[in-house]
């Protein structure tokens, strides 16, 4: 009989690993070149990468936020590359990708729409099909190894330029090691109507994924990025350190779109920055649902007069896990303003945080600041903490924060119940109603399938 | 309809509810009074399944012949019981098109519903923008009842406790309250139950039988000159009459 109490097992499925190349386990100077050179990647990138390793042994673990010491950096694999060509039609895929996104549940229709976007399976970007109509705009959308290779001197002016490799021990450990990821240019002025989605996961066990993204809008340029995650369980821990930098131009729009859902043992500790120039909006929609430990403060540094700045997050903690999540904003320019929403939620045992900074320069005046953050306690067990950080130098602003906590209500759940609707549900519709000002911005099928797995979440919990 | 038999109620070990035997049929309107904390809320939440109290050994709760004693709060609401809440609860993200869907556990046509809730909503005098916001999020106490009676009309369950739906609620709202109740809940094969302190719901809906409860017992029953009654005299001149009954009785024996 299948544990209704195990709703992972849906999700956590392991396909045979079809993986090309796989360097050896562990970690040392002669993989990075390794990797480096099986990539053909310009000298400048292969030193870089070496000289991320040597910050990278260098740097200590981050004393504060979540317990990272159980990470063993000794038994990783650092590289792996899926399949060796990429493919162009959803025929071509191998039958195990197509299996997996058919366990995921994801739809046909959705699938075929999957398919044709950039779907990341293992480090590799094996598949996209949107190119043709992104090129007539002369946008470029592509894995971050391709950009590299065809168009290294953009690459070269940016990278790591926003995240430099001494920011924090995972920012060099992925300059290292990156392999995958997504490198987005935006023309001046163009507007791109459909959101760029690239589909991830890991497949591969001990297997570190460290995708690099760079996304640049020029001027005047508009675009939305997605990505989304579902990993399957395994055995031993597994490593995510991402890193994405963002370029938002004069006038741009940029908006990030995460839907997360690794399995309860990845360790998710990812590093994301934007620069917004001036009259630029900036916005990071982050949801957080599984993983093991997740450390991840998206922050947007407001350069130039009148920009904008948004974080909005959800962060779900169950059994054995933590999200230490939160935002950053920095202030240096006047008129600009930061809007913080944090909703998280704690159950059985969970542990959520809300860590923030938001700080406003001497001459960032007329400037205000908003943060918001909610967290929602399921159970007696479950623990969350709020550290929000204000560091304001310039006194004319505006500073709004709140912040509250409260229990799952048994009222409420007596209220719902009394209209028919069972135990299990009654909480799905409380937690989804919760985070609902931030699911509200995000894409439909997103949303639905955000909602779903709170739903099965929850159903986790009572049995 | 509803049978209450030997019913005690505890909450933290306190007897809230003394040995209530009392048989609630169909087709009929029933009026329960009584003074602040003798127990008449707790009656109805005892009798939607509110996991907060816990009911002396020998209690037993049937409706429709079938004993519901120990069933879970949303199988009676899928059995047909609904209550309408003294305070409902403010729902954030939940609109009542959202809440139907999820109601009965999904068995609700979503479009008849939709439809359903628009027309009564009409009738309720409800403000159409109401019904795509979070439920009862900055409502008027007005509006908050009107949604009560709403989802009670939403569900079209057989047995429907009304606890205080005229508490809060200007006289033209308790007017159109009143009337949809009525004209629109109160149809064959239904039983309504109004838990209530005031007379005035009474004239527009003449219940059939009135239950007096004071300090968690069930004391007086009668008609409705009852509930006139004891808006001239209160209740501690009913109640003190029962004591003096109760008295004789033990005396006689």
């Amino acid at each position: 009989m299948s544990d209704p109490l195990n709703f992972d097992y849906k999700y956590g499925f392991s396909m045979p690993d079809l993986a090309v190349f796989k360097a050896k386990k562990g970690l040392s100077k002669q993989i990075v070149y390794q990797i480096s050179k099986i990539k053909n990647e310009p000298e400048w990138m292969t030193e870089m990468r070496l000289k991320a390793y040597d910050i990278f042994l260098e740097k200590k673990l981050p004393t504060w936020g979540a317990d990272l010491s159980k990470i063993n950096f000794e038994n990783m694999v650092y590289f792996s590359k899926s399949t060796d060509k990429v493919k162009t039609s959803w025929e071509d895929l191998p039958a195990e990708i197509k299996e997996t996104y058919d366990r995921i549940g994801v739809p046909q229709a959705e699938k075929k729409y999957l398919a044709g976007v950039s779907a990341q399976y293992d480090s590799e970007v094996i598949y996209k099909s949107v190119q043709k109509e992104l090129d007539k705009i002369g946008v470029i959308f592509c894995d971050m190894d391709t950009g590299l290779s065809k168009y290294p001197e953009i690459v070269k002016e940016y990278f790591a330029s926003l995240i430099p490799t001494h920011d924090n021990k995972f920012a060099a450990l992925n300059t290292a090691f990156w392999s995958g990821g997504s490198f987005v240019y935006v023309p001046k002025g163009v507007h791109v109507k459909m959101p760029l989605q690239a589909y991830f996961r890991i497949n591969s066990e001990r297997f570190g994924q460290f995708e690099r993204t760079l996304i640049i809008a020029e001027e005047g340029s508009q675009v939305h990025y997605i990505e989304g995650c579902t990993a399957p369980i395994y055995t031993t821990d597994s490593l995510h350190a991402a890193v994405v930098e963002i370029f938002v131009k004069k006038g741009a729009r940029v908006r990030y779109t995460t839907v997360q859902n690794w399995s309860n043992n990845v360790y998710n500790l990812v590093t994301k920055r934007a620069r917004a120039d001036a009259d630029s909006i900036m916005e990071w929609i982050d949801c957080n649902i599984g993983s093991q430990v997740t450390m991840k403060y998206p922050s947007v540094y407001l350069m130039g007069e009148g920009a904008k700045g948004e974080v909005l997050s959800i962060a779900y903690a169950g059994k054995n896990q933590h999200q230490d999540a939160g935002a950053k904003m920095f202030h240096f320019a006047p008129r600009t303003s930061s809007r913080i929403v944090s909703k998280s939620i704690s159950r059985a045992g969970g542990r959520t945080s809300y860590r923030g900074l938001v700080q406003v320069m001497p001459g960032a005046t007329d400037s205000s600041v908003y943060v918001s953050c909610d967290a929602l306690l399921m159970d007696e067990k479950s623990r969350s903490d709020t550290y929000p950080y204000m560091k304001i130098k310039e006194n004319n602003v505006m500073v709004q924060h709140e912040a509250t906590v409260e229990k799952i209500g048994e009222e409420k759940l007596f209220y719902l119940t009394s209209r028919g609707i069972d135990r299990v549900a009654a909480e799905g519709i409380l937690v989804n109603g919760f985070i609902e000002p931030v699911t509200r911005e995000i894409p439909l099928e997103y949303s639905v399938e955000l909602n779903r797995l709170m739903q099965l979440e929850m159903s986790g919990s009572v049995g | 309809m509803l049978k209450i038999s030997n019913l005690s109620v505890f909450i933290d070990k306190k007897k809230v509810l003394d040995r209530i035997n009392y048989n609630f049929e169909e087709n009929k309107v029933y009026c329960i009074m009584g003074p602040n904390g003798s127990g008449k809320s707790t009656l109805a939440a005892v009798i939607m399944g509110h996991p907060a109290y816990s009911l002396g050994k020998s209690s037993r709760i049937e409706f429709e012949g079938k004993n519901i004693t120990d069933i879970a709060t949303y199988k009676r609401a899928n059995k047909g019981i609904f209550l309408t809440f003294q305070t409902p609860m403010s729902l954030s993200g939940v609109n009542i098109f959202q809440l139907a869907r999820f109601a009965k556990n999904n068995k609700l046509d979503p479009r008849l519903a939709r439809q359903k809730i628009v027309s009564d909503a009409s009738k309720l005098k409800i403000n159409e923008e109401l019904l795509s916001r979070s439920l009862n999020d900055n409502f008027s106490g007005g509006e908050k009842k009107k949604m009560e009676v709403l989802q009670a009309s939403m569900l079209n369950p057989k047995f429907i406790i009304f606890d205080e739906i005229d508490t809060g609620v200007d006289v033209d709202s308790m007017r159109t309250i009143a009337k949809f109740i009525d004209n629109t809940l109160n149809k064959k094969g239904k039983t309504i139950v109004l838990i209530t302190h005031y007379n005035r719901i009474l004239r527009f809906l003449k219940p059939d039988r009135v239950l007096i409860l004071v300090s968690g017992r069930l004391v007086k029953i009668g008609d409705h000159k009852l509930a006139e009654r004891i808006e001239k005299e209160g209740y501690d001149k009913i109640n003190s009459n029962v004591k003096i009954q109760n008295s004789k009785k033990i005396s006689k024996n």
